[in-house]
């Protein structure tokens, strides 16, 4: 972790990993025992299902769990079903797990191999959600994409996941452009690379026509919103996102994916992620999505005790969880171990106004001020008058905090209860319409009475 | 299910630089701490009495506050003994006991716990207090009355009241003669009658520089206040020299330098984004040498750091378009 410096009045600065020297040998991690997938719906009982517990899954399968919903998730794993379980995500998400026992040797589903005989690249588009390194959903559903943006680097920090991939997988990235143009429709792909990673990933696109623009290598520099101002010179509305603009980002890693799909016929499910360990060291594994975080600490000798902190993605702007166990997702792009002797506790002291979150904000945002209003609840103002949504969740207004003020969850819960408190109120549209006419009659007959007043008077 | 190992989950960064309140606090105490022992190698132990009643009562003001209001003790990031400090700087070596436990209170209470504590005062809780005491028992303030016992083997007269005086009366005194009277190193040395904590002018300058490159106080308030008091004073100079002093000596007497870098910075007070920054600098210090020269005062950094703490909220309105911010 890095500590403030004694010349503090210099800002602190992060620089993103660069892979381009190291030797990367990824570890590869046995099949587990038990593989639980997530499938984004809510756990229903009583909604029909295409699958129940015994049935039995191949490598590659398209589990299309309930009967009334096109939601899916691939299988990773030969097996049997085991059991389904609801599953509570960040935000009070609600998701499906199936859990699934495997079976040493592989089976693979020949559906994907059969959609592309017959109609060829862009049947695939049905496959692809939950690829290693994650597609957005908007960008399969066959709507406008005006570019596609493939990011060679993680948002956060430590993670060194799509570098490597950019740099290991150059054929497969390739292959993956060509056909996510085909499938898509885009004409623009733009690759967003560190500048220590142009040389080796130079032949990326030479044939298909991507363009590699270089982006800092100081974080937060590979914000999504930071990508858009500074490599494609284009201002994301703070109360719109990039993909209302038909511009998405996607991972190399997924494009990599991508290109072994069309090319083998058959979907990869080994996720490569990052594994940062309690004295920062960092190992790249590669395991089968759905494959739980314990099997992986088991295999690279880590031990965690209680107290200790699982953090899922960077150090800045990722998840923790509760459990060891687990399960590695398609977009998971690196785990942290972190001791509990690192763990910075936050505190309930009041801004003291000192100004450095305003002077280390990349979005300008007035965070004083903003972190006041959230305080208090004051969620419309902090929105209109303090730039709530000028945020781009990059973490460092809290990590320079001398209050130890959680500024950043206060944020992220500001939006969200914003959000819905907006989503209610829509909801609740119609009503308020008709509202209006017996509010007039009021102030009309208040009127009245009180020039009836006026006139006894 | 038992027996699952239990990890801590919480918000992201998981990072932190490590800073905390009460180390900027410490800083604080330490960056004042030369100026301090000077003046108490000059007045002895009343000046140190007046300084460990101050820091403690201050202390045990906030203390009682927080009990009383039944809120969590604050009393340990430092803050309140940071405005005893100041506020003893403020105050002449010899003051009677009372003063300095009214006046802890004025600053403590009055100038920052009932607007919720740190962070939520308007002003700079030690100048608030000062001025109300100020306005109150000006006399016990009178730098020249409060040593009269003291042989010192320098200039016994307040600098700012002397010049002021002289530029009343040109017609009975010289300010030329008198301004030239006052030495550079003894101003520096600490060898004027002034404030406990304002008199060694190199003491202050090396604290707020040490202040600065901590990143503890913002230089821009710093540097734009002491180039606005500069700035001004040379203009008055320029238009007339047998009246008003010039900027080396406003710079180096009464409580500029210590109104540059520990009363303006006063973070809860003060601006934080750039532009307003300068300005509130720049306006505080050319008040200061408006109301030396022109106002009713000998010294006006108290008042003008008052006025410009008023007009803080509305600078920083001045700041940069929000990132994705249309209008």
């Amino acid at each position: 972790m890095m500590k403030r410096s004694f010349f503090g009045l210099q800002q602190p600065r992060f620089k993103y990993d660069a892979v381009s020297n190291m030797n990367i040998e990824p570890v590869r991690i046995a099949v587990p025992e038990k593989v639980t997938l997530f499938l984004n719906r809510p756990f229903e009982g009583k909604v029909p299902r295409t699958l129940n517990v015994g049935d039995r899954v191949k490598t590659g399968q398209k589990l299309t769990l309930y009967e009334d919903s096109d939601a899916y998730v691939i299988s990773s794993v030969t097996g049997t079903i085991r059991s389904f379980d609801s599953f509570l995500g960040d935000f009070g998400q609600t998701l499906t797990a199936i859990n699934i026992e495997p079976e040493p040797t592989d089976e693979f589903d020949e559906a994907l191999s059969r959609a592309l005989d017959e109609d060829g690249v862009a049947a695939a588009r049905d496959y692809l959600l939950s690829i290693p390194g994650g597609m957005p959903p908007e960008m399969l559903k066959g709507g406008h994409i005006d570019t596609l943006v493939i990011c060679g680097i993680e948002q956060d920090l430590l993670s060194i996941t799509n570098q490597y991939v950019t740099k290991s997988k150059v054929p497969a990235m390739n292959k993956g452009v060509s056909a996510i143009k085909k499938i898509t429709g885009v004409h623009k792909v733009v690759m967003a690379l560190p500048q220590s990673l142009m040389q080796e990933a130079g032949a990326i696109g030479g044939a298909s026509g991507v363009e590699l623009r270089v982006i800092e290598d100081e974080y937060p520099s590979a914000n999504p919103r930071l990508i858009m101002r500074d490599v494609m010179g284009q201002i994301v509305p703070a109360d719109k996102r990039p993909e209302d603009l038909g511009i998405f980002f996607v991972n190399a890693e997924a494009i990599a994916a991508v290109g072994e799909a069309v090319e083998k016929k058959m979907l990869p499910v080994t996720k490569t992620l990052t594994v940062v360990k309690k004295d920062m060291t960092k190992t790249v594994v590669e395991a089968r999505i759905g494959t739980p975080f314990s099997d992986i600490f088991q295999a690279l000798d880590i031990t965690l005790f209680d107290r200790d902190r699982i953090i899922v993605g960077g150090p800045m702007s990722g998840t923790t969880v509760y459990a060891e166990d687990h399960p590695v997702g398609p977009r998971t792009l690196s785990i942290m171990i972190q001791d509990s002797s690192d763990v910075p506790l936050v505190s309930d002291y009041p801004c003291i106004n000192c100004g450095e979150c305003v002077r280390i904000c990349p979005a300008d945002i007035p965070i004083n001020m903003l972190v006041r209003f959230l305080e208090a609840r004051q969620y419309e103002t902090a929105a209109d008058e303090y730039d709530l949504y000028s945020c781009i969740e990059c973490g460092l207004c809290s990590f320079v905090c001398p209050s130890k003020i959680p500024i950043f969850q206060y944020i992220r819960l500001g939006k969200y209860e914003l959000d819905r408190i907006r989503m209610e109120e829509e909801a609740e549209a119609p009503e308020t319409v008709e509202e209006p006419a017996p509010e007039t009659e009021e102030t009309t007959e208040e009127v009245t009475a009180t020039a009836a007043k006026e006139e006894e008077a | 299910m038992y027996n699952r190992k239990k990890f801590i989950v919480s918000h992201a960064p998981f990072w932190h630089d490590g800073s905390w309140i009460a180390k900027r606090s410490y800083n604080i105490l330490l960056a004042a701490l030369p100026a301090v022992i000077l003046s108490i190698y000059y007045y002895g132990l009343p000046a140190l009495g007046v300084v460990a009643l101050s820091v403690s009562s201050a202390m045990l003001w906030e203390l009682g506050f927080t009990r009383i209001s039944k809120t969590p003790d604050t009393i340990g990031d430092g803050s309140a003994a940071v405005i005893g400090m100041i506020f003893a700087m403020l105050l002449p070596p010899v003051v009677p006991w009372w003063l300095i436990v009214v006046g802890t209170f004025l600053a403590v209470v009055i100038g920052k716990m009932i607007y919720g504590g740190i962070g939520g005062n308007p002003f700079n809780p030690a100048v608030l207090a000062y001025a109300i005491i100020g306005v109150s028992w000006w006399d016990y303030l009178n730098f020249d009355a409060a040593i009269a016992n003291y042989d010192l083997g320098f200039i016994t007269m307040y600098p700012l009241a002397l010049a002021k005086h002289a530029g009343m009366h040109t017609d009975l005194f010289n300010l030329q003669q008198i301004i030239s009277s006052y030495n550079l190193t003894d101003l520096l040395m600490g060898r004027q009658v002034g404030g406990i904590g304002a008199t060694f002018g190199l003491g202050l300058l090396l604290g707020g520089i040490y202040l600065i490159i901590r990143g503890i106080i913002r230089w821009e308030i710093s540097i734009s206040f002491l180039v606005g008091v500069a700035f001004t004073a040379l203009l008055f100079q320029a238009a007339d020299p047998g009246r008003y002093a010039g900027p080396l000596f406003h710079l180096l007497t009464g409580y500029t330098l210590l109104g540059a870098f520990f009363l303006a910075t006063e973070d809860s007070s003060s601006p934080v984004n750039f532009l307003p920054m300068l300005i509130y600098g720049a306006a505080a210090g050319m008040l200061t040498v408006l109301i030396r020269n022109i106002g009713a005062y000998p010294e006006g950094v108290i008042f003008a750091i008052l006025v410009v703490n008023l007009i803080n909220p509305l600078l920083d309105k001045i700041r940069p378009k929000a990132l994705g911010k249309v209008t």
